[in-house]
């Protein structure tokens, strides 16, 4: 597995597209926290997959003030299509160009595999990373974790 | 990962209060697996008999599964009238059915008011209740359905009749 950053560690900005026409970067969320959730590719086959999971808990996140951000290197196009089907609520950017670069400067890119590591993370309010979480690839790391570290943030 | 939320009595509990093994699911009537799953539960119950209690808690992923939560909450209305257990097996066996016209049938079988289920539903009485439980499983780490418990303890691998046996006993054997 990789290694990721850790807390304490700025979180490196970012600029994505979010939608085919439209980038975020994550100092535009300055102020509050972000839950950014790496996972390795749209299309997961099981039911309750980590995306499909996080979308039915948003209003928990949403409780502590915190955005989620799902991230893939899959395309602006395919994101679209995916959150379309899942019925998604959250965006999804696109680390796609250059490929997994965000991803690397996270450290949870897989480059044998060529997508993202399961890795979580927790930026607070002043874009430092307060907890971060990588799980085995073939694992879904759940909810409980971000809830606990969103709870451990200082008011 | 372990399970947050303790079994109280408070939960649907099948089995014998004083067994020396506790396996919870969270489940979500809609999910394919959950219902592969129900056949599995049965036949591990009826391996273990006094052994075991088994409880089930409410996991409806309802972004996905459009009819998770009414069937949640039908199987709680029926709870209320102590109908539990026969609304959760209706439901898993009629799994490609589920919605309204399923839910009036089953609850006519069992007895209960058509008029007291449409009252629940609409005013979504059973929903906060339903709610909770997938809030506790979140917070336990559940994270897809079905996810099972034993003794508390996360199962995270397969729940194949052999393999959720083999767990179950070496539980019970410690």
């Amino acid at each position: 597995m990789s290694t990721i950053l850790s807390a304490g560690t700025p979180a490196p900005d970012f600029s994505l597209h979010v939608t085919p026409d439209q980038k975020l970067s994550l100092k535009e969320l300055r102020g509050r926290p972000v839950v950014l959730a790496f996972y390795p590719a749209d299309w997961s086959p099981v039911c309750g997959d980590q995306m499909a999971l996080y979308n039915e808990i948003l209003s928990e996140f949403h409780k502590s003030g915190a955005e989620l951000l799902g991230i893939s290197v899959d395309g602006s196009w395919c994101h679209e299509a995916f959150a379309k089907d899942r019925r998604l609520h959250f965006p999804l950017l696109a680390d796609f160009e250059p490929k997994g670069a965000v991803a690397k400067a996270y450290g949870a890119y897989r480059q044998e595999d060529g997508y993202c590591e399961r890795a979580l993370f927790v930026i607070d309010k002043n874009g430092v990373i307060a907890w971060s979480y990588i799980s085995p690839v073939a694992v879904n790391p759940g909810a409980d974790g971000i809830l606990d570290a969103l709870e451990s943030l200082p008011k | 990962m372990s399970l947050r939320v303790p079994v109280t009595d408070q939960d649907h509990i099948q089995g014998n209060p004083n067994a020396k093994c506790t396996l919870v699911e969270y489940g979500d009537y809609e999910c394919p697996h959950c219902g592969h799953a129900h056949p599995i539960v049965k036949r591990i119950q009826k391996h273990f008999g006094k052994k075991l209690r088994f409880v089930f808690r409410n996991f409806p992923l309802a972004q996905m599964h459009p009819h998770a939560e009414s069937a949640a909450e039908t199987a709680e209305f029926a709870g209320a009238h102590g109908k539990f257990w026969e609304m959760h097996d209706g439901l898993f066996e009629n799994q490609q059915e589920l919605g309204g016209s399923l839910y009036l049938k089953l609850a006519g079988q069992l007895k209960l008011s058509p008029e007291k289920w449409r009252t629940a539903m609409d005013s979504r009485e059973f929903l906060p209740r339903v709610k909770d439980d997938f809030t506790g499983g979140v917070r336990s780490g559940v994270n897809g359905t079905p996810t099972f418990f034993i003794n508390g303890k996360r199962h995270d691998a397969s729940f194949e009749y052999e393999d959720l046996l083999a767990a179950i006993d070496s539980t019970i054997k410690s």
